[in-house]
């Protein structure tokens, strides 16, 4: 045939890394040499599940060793109209997996003509993790969290995966990343089934401010520049991300309430304060 | 041993086109019209899962006559090509020029290169930013391209639709009427009505974020030709 009609033997028709692998294999992402690598790492990432679907979230930095590499970088991803991905882990060979997921999602439902449950895509990352494990034996590992809206069942799902591809369903919520311990604190105190997403939102930006105030790889909002954690959800409507007007107006609320709560001191009311500066 | 016979080539290729040309003639048609909007596709097709037409990536769509099996082929081809390249470069890098082109290869090689060509046009449809930016490119089962504007019309009935078409397409129009436009030329060519359940539609809508293909459901069909 003068076209690939049918792909090599071993290859299945619809899948896209498959394809790429046969095709392109120079554009995926693979490590031949021995020696550790340094490179940007991606931090705090988390989702929740609210009343009608799930949120998901992550702070804007990137460090490579003790400096800040990146501080605007993205970590959330829509991956299709119902899921999104969001990475943690060696940010340059996350962010080329999620593209190849995205497309590999996307590659599918042409192919195919329908999209694949949430079931599958969770799975399909799990198996694109595993390939990766050479990479993650180098120090180049990526933890993803997968969140989306299961068309089927009519609820929101997140998954979560280690290193070497174990995929686990979480029930309530999850976070991850440098930060991911403490973010989970935050969201643990707060958290209840069936939340409002507003809510759901809130308790979001919360335990990415907790995080950045406990872990030095998780970025706080950044009121200079304008750069504020990226938050989306994902309900039946499908995924939507919220602008950053909106979420610099619910941090600004954040800081007044805690303000208020008297939670944020002066300097000088700090007791001892004064003793060691003179 | 095989029979030693001979054909001499000029009879062989007529027979080859004649061949093709009276397979894709059984089929049922496609049109593709411009709208203010973007491309229009209307289709007489009573099946609901087997498309004429569909997407191949963000601005490109494909619609296809003649014999399912070799245009689905050559549908999954485009998605194949596209996606690569996307993939491996951006994806404004995948331009319906360049899968014209690549189909045009393909099926003149099928052409001259197999015993039994393929019996199918293909159409490769691109939404551009500007309704003068829209691309349709027509290809033949020879692999030869034809770079039409307005409308196409495809497969069996053809040439008695794009006279129908000729007569009543004008420029800028709404989806409405494009609408109408197409499934009067079908229902005149055809001698009658076609039902809303047996047409398929779709649109390249450049008013659309990233992908720009969308199916038309029955109930929209029903809305638009009110």
């Amino acid at each position: 045939m003068p076209f690939d009609q049918a792909p090599a033997a071993g290859i299945e028709p619809t899948s896209f890394s498959d394809l790429v692998r046969q095709k392109r294999p120079e554009a995926l992402p693979s490590v031949e040499q021995s020696a550790a690598v340094e490179a940007p790492t991606a931090t705090t990432i988390l989702a929740l599940r609210y009343d009608e679907g799930v949120v998901i979230a992550g702070d804007r930095r990137a460090t490579e060793g003790y400096s800040i590499a990146h501080r605007s970088i993205e970590k959330v991803f829509p991956t299709d109209e119902h899921s999104a991905v969001a990475i943690a882990g060696t940010a340059g060979p996350a962010i080329d997996m999620t593209r190849l997921f995205q497309t590999e999602l996307e590659h599918y439902e042409k192919i195919e003509g329908e999209q694949l449950t949430l079931e599958g895509k969770a799975n399909k990352l799990a198996q694109m993790l595993r390939a990766n494990l050479p990479m993650a034996m180098q120090g180049l590992g990526v933890i993803p969290l997968f969140a989306g809206y299961d068309l089927g069942r009519g609820l929101g799902r997140i998954f979560k995966y280690d290193m070497v591809g174990g995929r686990y369903e979480q029930e309530d919520f999850w976070a991850v990343g440098s930060g991911g311990r403490d973010a989970r604190a935050t969201i643990k105190k707060r958290y209840r089934p069936d939340l409002p997403r507003d809510e759901a939102v809130k308790i979001a930006l919360e335990a990415l401010y907790d995080a950045s105030e406990e872990d030095v790889g998780t970025g706080g909002p950044d009121v200079l520049r304008s750069i504020y954690p990226n938050i989306a959800f994902i309900s039946r409507e499908g995924y939507r991300r919220i602008g950053e007007e909106e979420i610099a107006a619910l941090f600004d609320a954040l800081l007044e309430e805690r303000k208020a709560a008297g939670r944020v001191h002066s300097r000088e009311s700090v007791p001892g304060s004064h003793e060691v500066n003179q | 041993m095989s029979l030693p016979y001979y054909i001499s080539p000029e009879q062989f290729m007529k027979d080859k086109h004649k061949y093709a040309r009276e397979g894709i003639s059984r089929g049922k048609s496609v049109l593709a019209i411009e709208f203010s909007d973007g491309v229009l596709f209307v289709a007489e097709n009573p099946s609901a899962t087997l498309h004429k037409v569909s997407e191949i990536y963000d601005k490109v769509a494909f619609a296809g006559v003649g014999k399912f099996n070799e245009f689905e082929t050559l549908r999954m081809h485009g998605i194949r090509q596209a996606d690569v390249r996307g993939y491996s470069y951006s994806r404004e890098d995948v331009t319906a020029r360049g899968l014209a082109n690549s189909y045009s290869q393909v099926l003149g090689l099928i052409f001259t290169e197999q015993l039994k060509p393929y019996e199918v046009e293909i159409l490769v449809a691109a939404v551009g930013d500007d309704p003068g930016k829209n691309e349709l490119y027509h290809i033949l089962y020879d692999g030869s391209v034809a770079d039409e504007h307005g409308y196409v019309a495809m497969g069996g009935e053809a040439e008695a639709l794009g006279e129908v078409l000729q007569k009543n397409y004008k420029e800028g129009m709404s989806i409405a009427d494009a609408l109408k436009v197409g499934s009067k030329a079908l229902s005149e060519v055809g001698g009658e009505e076609v039902p809303a359940d047996n047409l398929e539609v779709a649109v390249l809508d450049r008013k659309r974020e990233r992908r720009k293909f969308r199916r038309v459901s029955e109930k929209e069909i029903g809305e638009l030709s009110r």
